[in-house]
């Protein structure tokens, strides 16, 4: 089983790239289960949405320490939903932060230490400035197709299936934004080992 | 066949189309809003947005008897709304097959309560199916269809949000149907006058019997063995958790769940010295096993608040079934202790909020210098409850502002305790909320004489499920031009005193207008009229720019808790890729350091 939470604010594109994600599985053979939510979560709060695949699947849920990657959309909802992550999950996690109106109020100050605290519970993390990389592709709404191509480098996916999926999956307008973004991510990974 | 991932609610529109459904009806309601803007994109069948949900199973019902099979998708709390209808629709019975699908929300990820809708098909006497993922929401339509016509009765599926918003592989072939059935009169059957209704309740009682055969042969409703010392009853997306927590266990996983198929749960209770049921929300299978003198463990382990997941079901069952069976867990196991994980409940909240630019924030910020008490409802703009705006007081139900509103201001101007508020009542909600029920509200108002003021936030859609059009948009769920309802007239037509239409971007000149309806002493209706920035041409093509010489650091643009409008230390500064160029922070700063850029600049 290979288990991959999405974590971001409602509106970053979570649930396009969990479906990006989950259809190019899909397109290997696998049982694939996603879970995601729509309707008020939606307006700018916390978002996050699971990929699941194997030969078979049941629950749509992961269960909390089992996912092997974390693709954090937004520091803070990284760290908030690290518990997910099992000992040796991978976080891949885009360097941007978003203040949540609780902060913008001076309610609560934003933890300037998330990206430190994630590495210190990840085994492995990857930062990378996927807001940035998806401004030099060309939009940085599609930062989630950069996330995607970092994760792509650990996982044994053909790299034809992802664009596949990108094609049929983003509206044509971002589609060539969203595949130089997801060639942008994966480049950026690749000294890593899979 | 083709073999696709595809949502619950993608599922049950797609079988649908293949049942040969002719005519779907829905009000958007998450989690069920895209089954019926999945069947609509087929333009054999007549599909519509109903302005709420007792008229969307009327329209269904109308359908039915009519010979065209028909399918009506709701929330949970919209089958409330339709509960009228719903009650007495299974003594009159249908012609062609009639189904209704209502999607609980355990949890209530956008939701304002987490009612078990699976007691409506008790009360109503009405079979239940549910299913467990994508697949199976596909296969259960079909044959509901053809269970609804045997039976002369609905059908009821029952999904929840992680069936509804799952995506899982399903399998379908993709022929459709053909139904029409010939219409004939059979006024015994359906009216139901007392004398009539006596003679058709026992025809539903009876029914029951024939529904409950039914149920113990369904395809639905099966026994998987596997250990002989483990047994769980369940159904829904409940059986996949207990499938990933426990996978030793045999289950007994049951898709037709009312009428319950008593000689089923028997036989596999047989089996087992201790029986445990996994569901969410209510312990409604554990009440059916118990009245049927089954000894169950259940509720007493599993909660009965929010949703599950295999996390909850391992922990709250896992030692227990250890311990009782010497069976492992096997797919659970706690997590590993780790200290250093941060404190999820001390981190900064993240709760959703209304966009930058959105109209809603204009019209509570100018609400809120008029000191009224204010009914809300149930839309985007009940996210104004929360700081820095805080611009509600109750709210409870779609379209329940209006009457609250009278309430309030009866009590208020009848006593004593509150009686210098009896003029600053003011009822608000959005105009697909206002069209969904609150006009029989107004009529109220008008009707019995009252001061109160209702505030319609006419955004032009129905913004929190999607952006769906409403009939005061005039378009239709195909995109077809129409009548557009003129709300401005409505109000007149019922005989509002006095009705207003404001700019809520405009904050002065609303304050203004608010001002004075309040403290009229006629009743009033203030149409707030803006499209959302969320739709086509929602938004300007300027944004704000912060001078910084002239600005104070004052705070007082961050008051509108507009996302844009951000403090950065001691500074504050627009972002300008959120900014919508809606200007009102630039209306509310003193010193004018808000100014306005053109984006070709």
């Amino acid at each position: 089983m290979t288990d991959v939470i999405l974590a971001g604010v409602g509106g970053q594109g979570a649930v396009l790239s969990a479906q990006v994600l989950a259809e190019t599985a899909l397109s290997l053979g696998f049982d694939v289960k996603t879970s995601e939510v729509h309707g008020m979560a939606q307006r700018g709060g916390s978002v996050i949405s699971m990929v699941r695949w194997s030969e078979k699947v049941h629950s749509p849920l992961i269960p909390r320490g089992k996912a092997d990657f974390l693709l954090a959309f937004e520091l803070l909802e990284g760290l908030r939903n690290l518990e997910y992550l099992s000992l040796e999950g991978t976080a891949i996690v885009n360097d941007y932060s978003m203040d949540p109106l609780t902060v913008l109020r001076g309610d609560v100050v934003y933890p300037v230490s998330a990206l430190e605290d994630i590495r210190s519970n990840a085994a492995r993390v990857v930062d990378i400035d996927a807001r940035g990389l998806a401004s030099e592709a060309g939009n940085p709404r599609a930062a989630g197709s950069c996330l995607l191509g970092a994760l792509s480098s650990f996982l044994e996916f053909p790299v034809d299936g992802w664009e596949e999926s990108i094609r049929r999956f983003v509206p044509s307008k971002a589609r060539e934004v969203n595949l130089r973004a997801f060639a942008l991510g994966r480049k950026a990974c690749s000294g890593y080992e899979a | 066949m083709k073999r696709r991932l595809l949502s619950g609610n993608e599922a049950v529109a797609q079988a649908a189309f293949h049942a040969g459904v002719r005519v779907a009806t829905a009000y958007p309601g998450t989690p069920s809003t895209e089954i019926l803007e999945e069947i609509s994109i087929h333009p054999e069948l007549y599909c519509e947005w109903s302005p709420n949900e007792k008229v969307a199973l009327e329209v269904a019902i109308g359908a039915a008897l009519g010979g065209a099979r028909a399918l009506t998708a709701m929330k949970h709390v919209g089958l409330n709304v339709a509960a009228d209808p719903w009650m007495t629709l299974p003594y009159i019975g249908i012609n062609a097959g009639l189904l209704v699908v209502v999607a609980d929300d355990p949890g209530m990820h956008s939701s304002q309560n987490e009612q078990d809708s699976r007691y409506y098909a008790r009360m109503a006497k009405v079979p239940l199916l549910e299913p467990a993922d994508s697949q199976q929401a596909y296969d259960m339509v079909d044959w509901a269809f053809e269970l609804s016509e045997r039976h002369d009765t609905p059908v009821l599926l029952r999904l929840e949000t992680r069936i509804s918003h799952s995506r899982t592989v399903v399998e379908y072939r993709e022929e459709r149907r053909e139904t029409d059935l010939a219409y004939e009169k059979d006024s015994v059957k359906r009216v139901m006058i007392p004398g009539h209704a006596r003679m058709r309740h026992p025809v539903v009682v009876d029914r029951l019997e024939e529904l409950e055969r039914e149920a113990e042969s369904c395809p639905f409703n099966h026994e998987e063995m596997r250990s002989s010392r483990v047994g769980i009853v369940t159904s829904g997306v409940c059986y996949q958790y207990t499938r990933e927590a426990f996978p030793e266990a045999s289950i007994l996983k049951l898709g037709f769940i009312y009428p319950i198929p008593e000689k089923i749960i028997r036989e596999f209770a047989s089996h087992f010295h201790r029986l445990y049921v996994i569901e969410e929300l209510e312990p409604y299978l554990e009440e059916g096993l118990k009245a049927m003198g089954i000894d169950v463990l259940g509720k007493t382990r599993i909660p009965r608040v929010g949703e599950l997941n295999p996390s909850i079901v391992g922990e709250k069952l896992g030692e227990l079934i250890e311990m009782d069976s010497g069976v492992k867990g096997g797919g659970w196991s706690r997590p590993a202790e780790r200290p250093d994980l941060p404190d999820v409940a001390a981190l900064p909240n993240r709760p959703p909020v209304m966009c930058p630019g959105c109209p809603h924030r204009g019209l509570f910020y100018a609400l809120g210098k008029c000191g009224a008490v204010v009914a809300g409802d149930i839309g985007c703009y009940t996210l104004s409850v929360l700081p820095p705006l805080e611009g509600i007081d109750c709210q409870v139900c779609m379209g329940a502002s209006v009457g609250m509103a009278l309430g309030l201001e009866r009590a208020f101007s009848t006593g004593n305790a509150n009686a210098e508020s009896a003029g600053k009542v003011v009822g608000i909600l959005g105009d697909s909320t206002f069209i969904h029920s609150g006009i029989p509200g107004l009529i109220d108002m008008v009707y019995n004489r009252t001061m109160a003021t209702i505030v319609v936030l006419d955004n032009r859609t129905t913004a929190m499920t999607g952006f769906q059009d409403h009939p005061g948009t005039g378009i239709t769920i195909v995109g077809e031009e129409s009548l557009g309802l003129d709300l401005e007239e409505l109000c007149k037509a019922v005989g509002v005193d006095s009705v207003r239409v404001i700019d809520p971007w405009e904050l002065e000149e609303s304050e203004r207008v608010i001002k004075e309806e309040i403290g009229s002493d006629h009743t009033s209706v203030i149409i707030s009229h803006r499209p959302c920035v969320m739709l086509k041409g929602g938004g300007r093509s300027v944004f704000y720019r912060v001078d910084e010489e002239k600005c104070t650091s004052c705070g007082h643009c961050l008051k509108l808790g507009c996302p844009a409008v951000v403090m950065r230390g001691e500074k504050v500064i627009i972002e300008e890729d959120l900014c919508v160029g809606c200007s009102m922070c630039a209306q509310v700063c003193r010193p004018g350091a808000l100014v306005e850029v053109r984006e070709d600049d």
